[in-house]
């Protein structure tokens, strides 16, 4: 478990202010924030890489605020990996425990076990610079786990990954905390991130906590403009994602069910811009997988753009023009088809 | 013409112009080199460097200037690490301190160490208490060595550093890395081919110093000291083949320590 009580940090242009966190143990905890809220700082600081200049952070029931940061039991994965360039992956593995001078079959066990956990084992004797991105940050995990942290903390671990890389290294994580079940302090700038992964999130702006809660909990009553942000022009959907007939892939929510392309399985997310949503008052033949019946349940007004929140009955989100709206003469309360591909909705 | 055309010989002017005075400062460095080199028979050469005093002295330059490289690295790699590890009132005034010996007369840097290690003065006493005496004694070139050529070191290893991303000795302490490993396992390895670089241009410049060295120290005398004297007392005649041997010796040894400090710094 990890509590922060009233931690105050002050770096100059970058500072906390009365930060207060719990985060059980076990628990995947991500701190969701835009770019400059302070997330680096206050996981440097729970690392004890910055001099605190008030409050108090414990680690398991023991007070950590002024202890050293290699007696804190603490494993810390950076955005761009940080590899030792001037060392073989070999190495990287085991620095950890070669500096806590560790019997050697230890050592050569512990790098065994971790470059298998993450598949990193065919690398060893390469240089970091020799990697790819998603190489290098799964060897960075591995050596992170190399010394058995209580608690991970990662900072971005995806934002510099490229997009197919990062679901591969977003299902690692995820792995790794069902088989390992570390306490996970996971810092991101990205919405969708954060709902796929996070037990529980807190949002952090300017060096505040802004609110902590369920992934649910955070998309559906946002309390701030970064996360609204995000939220209210997305529909965003927890189901289960399932193998259809004919190699189709459905995304089930209660009675609802639609297309959708993913080799993701499970308990997930799914995401539709309101934009990708046709709107008909009759069925419309397309190629687009996914046609739902529903009936308008709200009107909101934007000027040129008009948004209908569509009932079928799970609620869905639809932008369409003024004019469209005007010439079709929708009504709340009337019958629609809603429309949309299955390569529109993301899942995540 | 076409514009084009026009523009190509105009970029064309450019580079042949820049080539030709280039060219000039080139030949100018070269042609006293080579010429004083090759004025002096290959026998003549040989004759002198087993010429005893001229031995010993040569000797007496590479091993002063390697101890005052030594020193300079005990003392001069902490500062550099804390100077690029560390923000605080006054750092540009230290750092500007750390420069100004390359920048004064050397001669008026022989006389203000002499202020403070000659015998008289509260230093050079304590120094001589336990049996070091700075003035006409090999500790007294170490310290004028030291004093010229340290600034390359510092700079250099400064620089080297400042190079090595922070995040790493911090991801190295969460490993459980003390301030200590984290330091020589993590930052010096990355830093070493900055910190060799600037030793061996340390030492170099320390090989080649005259100045302050002779306000401590005439004798023994140093290789440079020596060809001043020969030059004044014996005329060019005898000068020449000592400072023919010299800059071989200056050439060789510079060229092969800097391909080795580029590999290093490749590798």
């Amino acid at each position: 478990m990890i509590e922060i009580r009233n931690l105050t940090v002050d770096l100059g242009s970058f500072l906390l202010r009365d930060v207060n966190l719990t985060v059980e143990k076990g628990e995947y905890f991500i701190i969701l924030g835009p770019t400059g809220a302070g997330k680096t700082i206050l996981l440097e600081s729970i690392a004890g890489l910055y001099p605190i200049r008030s409050g108090q952070i414990w680690l398991e029931g023991r007070e950590v605020t002024r202890l050293e940061p290699e007696k804190r039991g603490i494993g810390f994965v950076y955005q761009d990996y940080v590899l030792f360039p001037h060392l073989s992956v070999k190495d990287n593995l085991t620095f950890g425990l070669r500096q806590r001078r560790r019997p050697k079959e230890e050592v050569q066990r512990t790098a065994e076990w971790v470059g298998d956990l993450l598949g990193v084992n065919h690398l060893l004797e390469r240089r970091p610079d020799t990697l790819s991105g998603g190489e290098r940050q799964k060897v960075a995990l591995a050596r992170a786990l190399s010394v058995s942290p209580q608690v991970l903390l990662l900072d971005e671990p995806l934002s510099a990954l490229d997009p197919q890389t990062r679901e591969g290294v977003q299902q690692e994580l995820r792995r790794l905390h069902q088989r390992l079940q570390p306490t996970i302090i996971h810092v991101t700038h990205d919405f969708e991130e954060a709902i796929a992964l996070g037990d529980r999130i807190a949002v952090l702006n300017e060096g505040r906590i802004l609110q902590v809660g369920t992934p649910e909990e955070i998309f559906r009553q946002p309390n701030s403009e970064f996360v609204a942000r995000f939220s209210l022009t997305r529909n965003i959907f927890a189901g289960d994602v399932r193998q259809g007939a004919d190699e189709s892939t459905l995304f089930a929510i209660d009675n609802t069910e639609f297309e959708v392309v993913t080799v993701l399985r499970g308990r997930l997310h799914a995401s539709i811009r309101p934009e990708d949503i046709l709107v008909s008052r009759e069925p419309v033949v397309s190629s687009a997988r996914n046609r739902l019946k529903g009936t308008i349940a709200a009107v909101a007004d934007r000027g040129s753009t008009v948004n209908l929140t569509v009932s079928t009955p799970l609620d869905f989100v639809c932008l369409v023009t003024r004019r469209s709206f005007d010439e079709m003469d929708l009504q709340k309360g009337g019958e629609v088809y809603i429309t949309f591909k299955a390569s529109s909705v993301h899942v995540f | 013409m076409t514009t084009q055309s026009l523009k190509w010989v105009a970029q064309r002017r450019l580079t042949f112009t820049f080539m030709l005075l280039g060219a000039v400062i080139v030949l100018f460095i070269l042609v006293p080199l080579a010429k004083t080199i090759f004025s002096s028979s290959p026998s003549l050469l040989w004759a002198t460097l087993l010429d005893r005093e001229v031995l010993s002295s040569i000797w007496l330059t590479i091993y002063t200037a390697l101890i005052a490289t030594v020193v300079g690295l005990v003392f001069g790699v902490p500062l550099a690490y804390f100077l690029a590890r560390h923000d605080f009132r006054g750092k540009r005034f230290v750092e500007a301190l750390i420069d100004i010996p390359i920048v004064m007369p050397h001669t008026a840097a022989g006389i203000a160490l002499l202020f403070v290690f000659g015998q008289k003065f509260l230093v050079g006493r304590a120094f001589h208490a336990i049996g070091i005496d700075f003035v006409l004694s090999v500790p007294g070139i170490v310290i004028a060595m030291l004093f010229v050529s340290v600034p390359f070191l510092i700079d250099s290893a400064k620089d080297g550093f400042g190079k090595v991303d922070q995040r790493l000795e911090n991801v190295a302490r969460t490993l459980g890395a003390s301030p200590w490993q984290a330091f020589f396992r993590v930052s010096m390895p990355l830093a070493k081919g900055s910190i060799f670089g600037g030793s061996v241009m340390m030492w170099a410049r320390g090989l080649s110093e005259f100045g302050a060295v002779l306000v401590l120290c005439s004798y023994p005398a140093i290789a440079p000291i020596l060809v001043y004297t020969r030059l004044e007392e014996y005329g060019l005649r005898y000068a020449l083949p000592v400072a023919s041997i010299l800059i071989i010796i200056c050439v060789v040894v510079f060229v092969a320590l800097r391909s080795l400090a580029y590999r290093r710094r490749k590798a």
